[in-house]
């Protein structure tokens, strides 16, 4: 089932440039959490660090505790594949397999990482399709390929496919920015039945967005360009939206930054 | 020649006066002409030179007409096109003749016995034999290259792109560049040297461990390329569902590269398939079947078509051998190429609904 994210003091560098700083914070299972601020402050970054990807890129390197359930992500010993298997992502861009039609692109997750019957596979394909509101869609064209979908079925696709490994938590990197308003209510409606079985953290730039969907909300800044962000509040969503407790976050969702 | 077809006499700000459609026709056809007559009179003889005199004149008066007529920046634009047009040419007349005298002059012997025979005893000067042995040769020598050599090559691309930081990674790409530079008969001398050192005679195996040398960056520089045209997103989207790199490599990258990677071994195939310099120093050549690369003596076509030449004394029947191994020697490569592009296609992502 969902599982809880205890962050202390995380500080994230590519290289010698230190992205993220001391970021602390508290992620409750079974609930969605949104993460916003302006470009560079570091929200996708720190979304890289709660799976282990932030090292995948060339130089990534983090500092501090993310604990799951209480068991520290980058405690030694701890196998970054095993990870991801506990935390799944969706990225900004849709990103289905080319080579793989939309069954094998669901399934995926599960060949590559271990054997599994072809009923079973139907069963997981299937409800997960089913999971992403996605099966109606495609159930006639399971065997056709996933580039041939539709930019907002591909992120569905794409969500089906996160979540067929049954992760405990789920994280989104924008997952609506490159989609239409029809295909995000899509998207936000899942969100919100998602969230029973898995914890999710969901990076936005969208505000609107952030206020239908998340029960909680943190906000990041960055003092300057080429300063590393800093996580400034996280709250009850509706509180960050009505009456923050810093300045800058009511500047910020007001509109009145800079 | 052609003068100005001005359609609009009213003054207009979008519309300016513009050549007929058939105009490069008309001045390609003129400036044969004008050329051919220009050749003659001053007495040359060679049709190339006619042909290159025409050239240069189809892009002058290009540029003088339309530049009359168009103004200058269309006329910039129709001289880059006429200068595209007759580089064209300039590169496919060669490669159409070529191919042409080759096929006129192969088909003269190749036929069935030709291809099913070996020389055996038949003299070089006496008409008779065959490019069995020559055909078989080949493919074992290239076949075994290919054999080592491909998966060295993609192995050691995906360490370049995959894996490689640091020393090592500059290290192996340095020498990877400056083992494409290295001429055949370079590569032949290094594998005779081994065998001077332990003593061999020629075999077929030697020619091919030659070969894998010339191969091998070929098939490095093309991997590499097709790798990296592979979007991160899908590496990440294949890591972020708790795969290992590994599998990661073999069950999304390599699949959505392979039908490039494909092509490119495909294209080192071709390009070593005709070499004739290590074969001559390692292989020795032979007229006799030896169906075994790794025990005396092979021919191969490459070393075939250069002995019939250089042993013909005069012959015509060899030179007619030489002709149809050359034609033989082209299909080959062509059969490959082919291969090649429709696993590419056959492999290619696929984008339909």
């Amino acid at each position: 089932m969902a599982k809880r994210i205890d962050v202390s003091g995380l500080t994230a560098f590519y290289g010698s440039h230190k992205a993220i700083e001391d970021i602390s914070m508290t992620v409750e299972p079974g609930s969605v959490t949104a993460f916003i601020g302006p470009s560079g402050c570091g929200k996708s970054t720190f979304l890289r660090t709660l799976n282990r990807m932030h090292e995948v890129t060339p130089g990534g390197r983090v500092e501090g505790k993310v604990l799951l359930d209480d068991e520290d992500l980058y405690g030694t010993g701890v196998d970054p594949v095993s990870v991801r298997r506990e935390v799944g992502m969706v990225f900004q861009r849709p990103n289905p397999f080319p080579t793989m039609s939309i069954f094998d692109n669901v399934a995926a997750g599960l060949r590559l990482n271990g054997n599994y019957k072809k009923s079973e596979l139907n069963d997981i394909v299937e409800k997960s399709l089913k999971g992403a509101n996605l099966w109606n869609e495609v159930k006639d064209r399971l065997n056709k390929p996933g580039s041939g979908l539709s930019g907002g079925q591909q992120q569905r696709l794409c969500i089906a496919r996160a979540i067929a490994v049954e992760p405990k938590v789920l994280l989104m990197d924008e997952p609506c920015s490159a989609l239409d308003p029809i295909s995000t209510l899509a998207i936000e409606d899942l969100i919100g039945e998602l969230k029973e079985r898995f914890t999710i953290v969901i990076v936005t730039h969208n505000m609107q967005q952030a206020a239908r969907v998340s029960d909680r909300t943190a906000f990041f800044n960055l003092a300057a360009v080429g300063q590393p962000g800093r996580l400034i509040e996280i709250d009850d969503t509706e509180r960050i939206f009505s009456n923050p407790s810093v300045q800058a976050t009511e500047d910020y969702i007001s509109g009145r930054f800079g | 020649m052609s003068t100005a077809a001005v359609t609009d006499k009213r003054p207009s700000t979008l519309r300016a006066a513009s050549l007929p459609r058939w105009t490069p026709w008309a001045i390609a056809a003129g400036s044969l002409v004008l050329g051919i007559g220009i050749s003659m009179g001053a007495g040359l003889d060679s049709q190339i030179q006619w042909g290159l005199i025409a050239a240069v004149l189809f892009v002058l008066g290009t540029f003088g007409i339309a530049a009359r007529v168009e103004g200058r920046r269309q006329a910039k634009d129709r001289v880059a096109t006429s200068l595209v047009w007759v580089a064209f040419l300039l590169a496919v007349v060669p490669l159409v003749s070529l191919i042409w005298v080759t096929a006129v002059r192969g088909v003269k012997v190749l036929d069935l016995y030709f291809l099913t025979h070996s020389m055996g005893v038949v003299a070089d000067t006496e008409p008779g034999g065959g490019i069995y042995h020559a055909i078989i040769g080949s493919l074992e020598q290239v076949g075994l290259a290919t054999l080592i050599g491909a998966p060295i090559g993609v192995l050691t691309a995906i360490y370049l792109v995959e894996y490689g930081r640091g020393r090592l990674a500059k290290a192996v790409t340095f020498f990877v560049d400056v083992m494409t530079g290295i001429p055949s008969i370079v590569a032949g001398l290094f594998i005779l040297s081994l065998m001077l050192i332990f003593k061999m005679q020629p075999f077929g195996f030697a020619g091919s461990l030659a070969l894998t040398i010339l191969m091998m960056p070929v098939v490095v520089r093309s991997t590499e390329e097709m790798l990296k045209l592979v979007p991160n997103e899908l590496r990440e989207a294949s890591l972020a569902l708790g795969v290992p790199k590994w599998r990661t490599i073999l069950k999304v990258v390599l699949p959505t590269s392979i039908g490039g990677i494909t092509t490119g071994v495909m294209l080192a195939v071709a390009r070593i398939a005709g070499e004739t310099a290590p074969v001559l120093l390692l292989v020795f050549g032979n007229p006799f079947i030896n169906n075994n690369p790794f025990e005396g003596a092979q021919a191969s076509l490459p070393l075939y078509i250069y002995q019939q030449f250089a042993n013909s004394a005069g012959s015509g029947a060899a030179f007619d051998r030489a002709w149809a191994a050359s034609l033989t020697l082209i299909a080959f490569v062509m059969i490959l190429n082919l291969v090649a592009r429709g696993i590419a296609r056959w492999k290619a992502p696929k984008t339909g609904r």
